[in-house]
């Protein structure tokens, strides 16, 4: 009934592979784009100033309560009316994932820094350090550490995640299985393929998550 | 940029503004549409999260049994299994590969089928969050229900769960929220729900932005009531004089 035999490597080059590096490059640059706005928006809304704090919070508690296939379609759609030009999918895509992220990231940089002793601030404040050498040097450092395992979890999310840009028809890593699937006329087998795929890379991630985890419960 | 909100009123056939904006007998406007598909979205987040409590409080509980490592780590597969898979291809094996390999799922209504994938993959992250509530008890308690005389179901029954529950109940509020934000996943396989609803309005009218802030609006809405009513909960399960110490920070 499934028949497996006509996804050859050939096939995977020709159809997932470049989907497989977009999907990669969109969790790399969402991961890393993500977690400086977040990081801005933690600082934002911890800094009790209101003009700051206001905005942070709504951005980032409206962001949290739409579903990203929902950004994914504003974007899709709002981003070309402001520029006023059309854009690709692919660029769409990395736009909304780096807007939807960081709001995610925001929730787990400021648990990371509340997470720090106040001590440490008194510390970073009694030898004269700025608010701006306070934060590199001594809070950002231990916040980044502290919560070193849940950025990577969500790390891994983000690249599961990444598989909705088929609603707008980005060639990602589940675009590239389909196509082939498709075209094959072989869906079923190219779905569960998918599933493998995603499974193994996910699966393989989250072990080396645990493993640090347990690295760094030991240094502490 | 002006907005027309007049289009909710639009007619969805001939597209003529109707009366009242709502639609009577055969004829139906964007706003009826648009009500219609929050109430697939319910029905769909909704069943979801009760097959995904019922399995996941069943799993999670598996993986905390005493003596029974093989029990433990079928669960542990089931968890891993279910989260190391993106929903939307867990959908697409549900409504796509399932009804074909197994007759079972032919016969159901394809909406079951987006409802049972929908509700087992969020079962992994709840039996995750189970699991965690039963072993942050104190070890005294199973011991206290041993001592009592319980047997095995009747120490989960009536010592460990019920004191579990009220210690999961912030994470199950997220992922509550995370449920019916995750049901617009059920939009690939063509489920009528609010975001199936935004992008086919959006392109009929091309009145985009007016029928995508209805929607967003909507979410925004439905994720403050789920908020709400998961807090309510949590006041009316308060056990007097025990105030739960869940991890600090956090949300």
């Amino acid at each position: 009934m499934l028949d497996f035999s006509i996804f050859t490597p050939e096939v995977f080059r020709a159809f997932v592979l470049n989907g497989l590096y977009f999907s990669l490059a969109l969790t790399a640059v969402a991961t890393l784009g993500g977690i400086l706005f977040g990081t801005l928006l933690a600082l934002m809304r911890l800094s009790g100033v209101k003009l700051f704090e206001v905005p942070a919070t709504i951005y980032v508690n409206g962001m949290r309560s739409i579903p990203l296939l929902m950004v994914l379609l504003w974007f899709f759609l709002l981003v070309p009316m402001l520029i006023g030009r059309p854009i690709g999918a692919e660029i769409s895509a990395v736009i909304t994932f780096v807007a939807f992220e960081a709001a995610y990231f925001s929730e787990i940089m400021r648990a990371g820094i509340q997470s720090i002793a106040r001590g440490q601030v008194f510390a970073g404040q009694a030898l004269g350090m700025t608010y701006g050498q306070n934060m590199k040097l001594v809070i950002l450092p231990q916040a980044f550490r502290n919560m070193l395992p849940i950025l990577l979890t969500q790390t891994i999310i983000l690249f599961q995640d990444t598989s909705l840009v088929y609603i707008i028809t980005a060639n990602d890593m589940l675009h590239g299985f389909s196509t082939a699937g498709a075209n094959l006329s072989r869906p079923r087998e190219a779905y569960i393929l998918a599933a493998v795929c995603y499974f193994v890379i996910c699966y393989a991630l989250s072990w080396l998550v645990k493993r640090l985890q347990l690295k760094i419960a030991i240094v502490r | 940029m002006s907005l027309e909100w007049q289009v909710l009123c639009l007619d969805t056939l001939d597209k003529e503004p109707v009366k009242g904006c709502f639609g009577s007998g055969q004829e139906q406007t964007y706003l009826d549409w648009l009500l219609q598909a929050w109430g697939q979205t319910v029905i769909v987040a909704g069943a979801a999260l009760v097959v995904a409590l019922i399995v996941g409080a069943l799993i999670g509980t598996l993986r905390t049994l005493p003596g029974n490592p093989v029990i433990a780590r079928l669960g542990n597969a089931w968890v891993e299994l279910f989260r190391n898979i993106p929903l939307l291809v867990q959908i697409f094996l549900w409504y796509h590969v399932l009804p074909v390999l197994f007759p079972l799922f032919a016969q159901m209504p394809k909406l079951a089928l987006v409802i049972l994938g929908l509700g087992l993959f969020t079962s992994a992250r709840i039996a995750e969050q189970v699991r965690a509530g039963i072993q942050a008890l104190p070890r005294g308690q199973r011991y206290a229900g041993m001592a009592m005389g319980f047997t095995t179901p009747q120490c989960y029954r009536y010592v460990l769960l019920p004191m579990a529950f009220r210690i999961i109940i912030p994470p199950l509020t997220s992922e509550s929220m995370n449920i019916f934000k995750n049901s617009s996943v059920a939009f690939a396989v063509s489920v009528t729900e609010l975001t199936f609803f935004a992008q086919q309005a959006g392109e009929e009218t091309s009145r985009g932005v007016e029928i995508y802030m209805a929607v967003t609006a909507l979410y925004i809405l439905s994720a403050f009531a789920i908020n709400r009513i998961m807090a309510y909960i949590e006041k009316r399960a308060r056990v007097p004089g025990f105030v739960a110490t869940t991890g600090g920070g956090g949300h």
